[in-house]
């Protein structure tokens, strides 16, 4: 299964989603890797077990009289079973195909035959779904701080090397990247950056698509 | 020292948690669970205090988490993960669910519900092996590196703060969890 990956999630993301310090963009996009790439999830494993550590390790408070009794005495109620909904989708992992199912998204015309679908937006960032048909660039972009592309479908190509199913590339803002998607197969992307969207009326019409990326 | 259940009537010298919460998973044992709840409650109680949730709120997020801990037992599998962990994991999400109305986005589960086999002995106690390692290792780490590896896994540090917090040998914990999920791997593939 994950064998063929060989660009991984950077270490600090995965401590940082462990400790659940990562934005929710930044989360779905190491949810989404991690249920691809058993390396990674074997990573995330040893960071909980360091939290474990922790755990265990940290003083011990007292806790009221009555918080054991309260609860031992509901172990008997009834548990209800939700149905596991973090089920993969087509080419969608679990994380993907659930926030999908969760909300109604469009696919939005960026140029070049390029199109995006915003899965997530909030004050700490923004993930979205990149679709690039075959053989054709994204057009060129920076953006304001990291940016984590993980593919979904097909393969791409920039400066920085060659991205296939279950890869990830970080890009930190300084890079001024042209993916190309590989021949062949359309390319589907799951982005994440930290910049908040900006789809202010100052910027010009023909730049906002570049912002939103 | 108390025995596995199932596994040729041979003893296994497992850690008295992975022993309470076999039998939390397998025989709903609520005495066991009153002895994880006595070693852990007041734990998770300073874990989540210390990690910014408000007194009052305290006590509400050790409940959820200890009753999640009963519910959830079927998901336990101490090939892949230490019951330490496992709280740990929960209790991160707990928070986070308080912090942000909002559950975070998860990583597939591991294995469908019902396809439950013996636990791999040498696995298990492998694990544990390396989880004490671990557990030395924090204990032996200076002050200052301590208190930083405590704030990262308390959730108080940006990732690129994390990129700084080093000295927790995870290498080898790494391996033998990898070994855990490819035994899994396996497993699954069998029942297809």
């Amino acid at each position: 299964m994950s064998e063929q990956i060989s660009h991984h999630i950077p270490e600090a993301l995965i401590a940082a989603y462990a400790a659940g310090s990562l934005s929710k963009a930044y989360s779905l996009v190491v949810a989404t890797h991690v249920s691809m790439c058993d390396t990674c999830r074997a990573s995330l494993m040893a960071h909980e077990a360091a939290g474990g550590a922790v755990l265990e390790s940290v003083a011990e408070e007292p806790l009221s009289g009555d918080l054991r009794k309260n609860l031992m005495d509901r172990l008997d109620d009834p548990i209800e079973y939700e149905a596991d909904t973090n089920t993969p989708d087509g080419i969608y992992p679990g994380p993907v195909a659930s926030a999908l199912r969760s909300k109604s998204v469009k696919w939005k015309k960026l140029g070049g035959g390029v199109r995006q679908c915003i899965i997530d937006m909030d004050r700490e960032g923004s993930a979205r779904l990149l679709h690039i048909p075959a053989g054709k660039p994204v057009p060129e972009h920076s953006h304001g701080g990291l940016e984590l592309t993980l593919v979904l479908q097909g393969g791409f190509s920039d400066d920085t090397g060659h991205f296939d199913v279950g890869d990830v590339e970080v890009a930190d803002g300084d890079l001024e990247h042209v993916p190309t998607a590989d021949p062949g197969v359309d390319c589907i992307c799951l982005a994440a950056t930290d910049a908040p969207l900006r789809f202010s009326a100052f910027v010009p019409r023909i730049l906002q698509p570049f912002f939103a990326i | 020292m108390a025995t596995m259940n199932g596994t040729n009537g041979k003893a296994q010298p497992f850690s008295e948690q992975t022993l309470w919460m076999l039998a939390i998973r397998d025989r709903r044992d609520k005495s066991a669970f009153g002895k994880l709840f006595d070693h852990f409650a007041p734990r998770l109680k300073g874990f989540v205090i210390r990690s910014g949730a408000p007194a009052g709120q305290a006590e509400d997020i050790v409940q959820d988490v200890m009753m999640s801990v009963w519910r959830k037992a079927h998901m336990f599998d101490p090939e892949r993960a230490q019951v330490s962990s496992w709280i740990y994991q929960i209790a991160r999400n707990r928070q986070i669910d308080i912090l942000r109305k909002e559950g975070r986005p998860m990583p597939e589960a591991l294995k469908a519900e019902g396809n439950d086999t013996e636990p791999d002995a040498g696995q298990v106690l492998a694990l544990e092996q390396e989880t004490d390692v671990l557990r030395e290792a924090l204990n032996r780490l200076n002050p200052d590196q301590r208190d930083m590896i405590e704030k990262a896994y308390l959730g108080e540090l940006s990732h690129s703060d994390i990129a700084d917090a080093t000295g927790l040998p995870l290498g080898t914990i790494k391996s033998r969890i990898r070994l855990g999920l490819e035994r899994l791997r396996h497993e699954l593939k069998d029942l297809r």
